[in-house]
């Protein structure tokens, strides 16, 4: 009997902690494309505590994150890897207030230290490699960019054998970390604060320019903290903090 | 069209090479968890039955670690001058044949458990040999326990999605599955090829369990 009411006291505090805290402090749930991730991490570690405010973060690849959207995924903010999908949103009345917070870039990395094996275009097509990893095109747009490379160089077809997809950037980047591939297609913003391996920043002319769009989604409408958190991922501090990460601010 | 059924043939190859490879090596297996009266007897059972219980990521970490180019099976395939197995249809058997090896051997443990020890001690008394008695007196008299291993362990395979996914890399004709590509397929709001394999996977798994309750019957 004792064990029950101790049991009902300790649930009643942990739901009164969880429903109650600081007067206007939110949460705030949103969903950000995989390449991003690093950056958002800190990111949201200064914004919780400039604002109060709880983020919930979930990480995917834009189109499945955009799929779960269309199907009522409980996000108040979207921050995909594209502008196509939060452009559809937007069209569908599911989003507003559409920018590009980053642009990013895609490099050819390798987990081997930089030497005389760093990665480069001759890489690419001389394909003296078991292989190459890179994010689903059809839902990442990094993959998709990957793709427009290796047709650039016409080593679209000579590579297939050689391709192995991720479900996202950031399997992609895990499947070299993890040396199960040789190099990958991942974004700098992956690799760039991390001095492990070597990469080949992709000149831009090989692949259309990846802006990254936020949109507030339906669902955070009519939350201040939504609003808050956009303002602050235009503020000088946090584009600072994406540009340190590799990406294009402007 | 071809490429919308390669994922389905893959599948079907994936699954009967693991299920004939997990009837050769889990038979014996089987036998020796009925039979013996050893004290790690369990150890072992709890091994084989571990895949019942752990999420397919566990499995997947764990072989990406183990297939990779340090890991102990990494270095012995590249020894062996065959490369890394990850991404590979080989590699997916070696993931394939520990996901489901539980539902192989225990059917068939089961089946010689419930043998019991009389019809091998009348063998024995009309001078069958221990090979004679295995091979023409508790083999056939387990026959279900096989159907039931069989049925479950190509079932099972068929549906097998995490440790794929994590260490199949989604290659057309090499890795990517049947359910890997039903996800794909969804994740890319592709969802009219989605509904074809999704609704012929649903049958098809009604088909079969339906199928094994009516044989179970009828061979016992």
């Amino acid at each position: 009997m004792h064990g029950k009411t101790h049991f009902i006291a300790t649930a009643a505090l942990a739901l009164w902690l969880s429903v109650a805290p600081t007067a206007d402090a939110a949460e705030l749930r949103v969903a950000v494309a995989a390449n991003f991730t690093a950056a958002m991490q800190t990111l949201a570690e200064r914004f919780q505590q400039l604002s109060g405010h709880r983020l919930r973060v979930s990480y995917g690849s834009t189109g499945k994150l955009y799929a779960q959207i269309l199907q009522g995924a409980p996000f108040d903010v979207f921050l995909a890897a594209d502008q196509r999908r939060p452009r559809l949103l937007q069209q569908q009345g599911l989003a507003s207030g559409r920018f590009t917070y980053a642009t990013g870039r895609l490099v050819l990395w390798s987990a081997r230290q930089a030497g005389a094996t760093s990665p480069g275009e001759h890489t690419l097509t001389e394909a003296r490699f078991h292989k190459l990893a890179l994010a689903n095109p059809k839902t990442a747009p990094y993959g998709a960019a990957a793709v427009s490379v290796m047709r650039k160089l016409g080593v679209e077809r000579r590579l297939r054998d050689k391709r192995v997809t991720g479900e996202s950037v950031a399997q992609a980047y895990q499947f070299v970390a993890s040396g199960n591939a040789d190099l990958g297609f991942v974004a700098l913003a992956q690799v760039a604060l991390d001095d492990s391996g070597s990469y080949w920043l992709i000149p831009q002319a090989l692949y259309p320019p990846i802006h990254q769009d936020a949109v507030v989604l339906k669902r955070g409408d009519a939350k201040p903290a939504a609003t808050e958190f956009l303002a602050y991922l235009r503020s000088r501090a946090a584009r600072d903090v994406i540009a340190r990460y590799g990406y294009g601010t402007d | 069209m071809e490429a919308y059924w390669e994922p389905v043939w893959l599948t079907l190859k994936l699954a009967a090479v693991t299920t004939l490879i997990l009837l050769v090596a889990g038979t014996p297996l089987a036998w020796w968890l009925a039979k013996s009266r050893n004290w790690w007897r369990d150890l072992i059972g709890s091994l084989v039955a571990l895949p019942l219980v752990l999420p397919p990521t566990v499995l997947g970490f764990y072989l990406l670690l183990l297939l990779g180019p340090a890991g102990p099976i990494g270095r012995l395939t590249q020894g062996l001058g065959w490369g890394t197995l990850a991404f590979t249809f080989p590699g997916l058997v070696v993931g394939s044949v520990l996901y489901s090896l539980p539902f192989v051997v225990q059917p068939i443990r089961n089946a010689f458990e419930a043998l019991g020890e009389r019809p091998l001690e009348v063998a024995a008394t009309l001078r069958a040999s221990p090979v004679q008695r295995f091979f023409d007196v508790a083999l056939p008299l387990a026959r279900s326990g096989f159907l039931t291993g069989a049925v479950l362990g190509f079932a099972h395979t068929v549906g097998e999605f995490g440790v794929v996914l994590m260490i199949g890399g989604n290659i057309p004709g090499e890795t990517k599955v049947l359910s890997v590509a039903i996800y794909d397929h969804v994740e890319a709001l592709e969802w009219g090829q989605a509904h074809w394999l999704a609704g012929g996977m649903l049958l098809f798994s009604f088909v079969v369990i339906f199928a094994m309750y009516r044989m179970e019957k009828r061979w016992r």
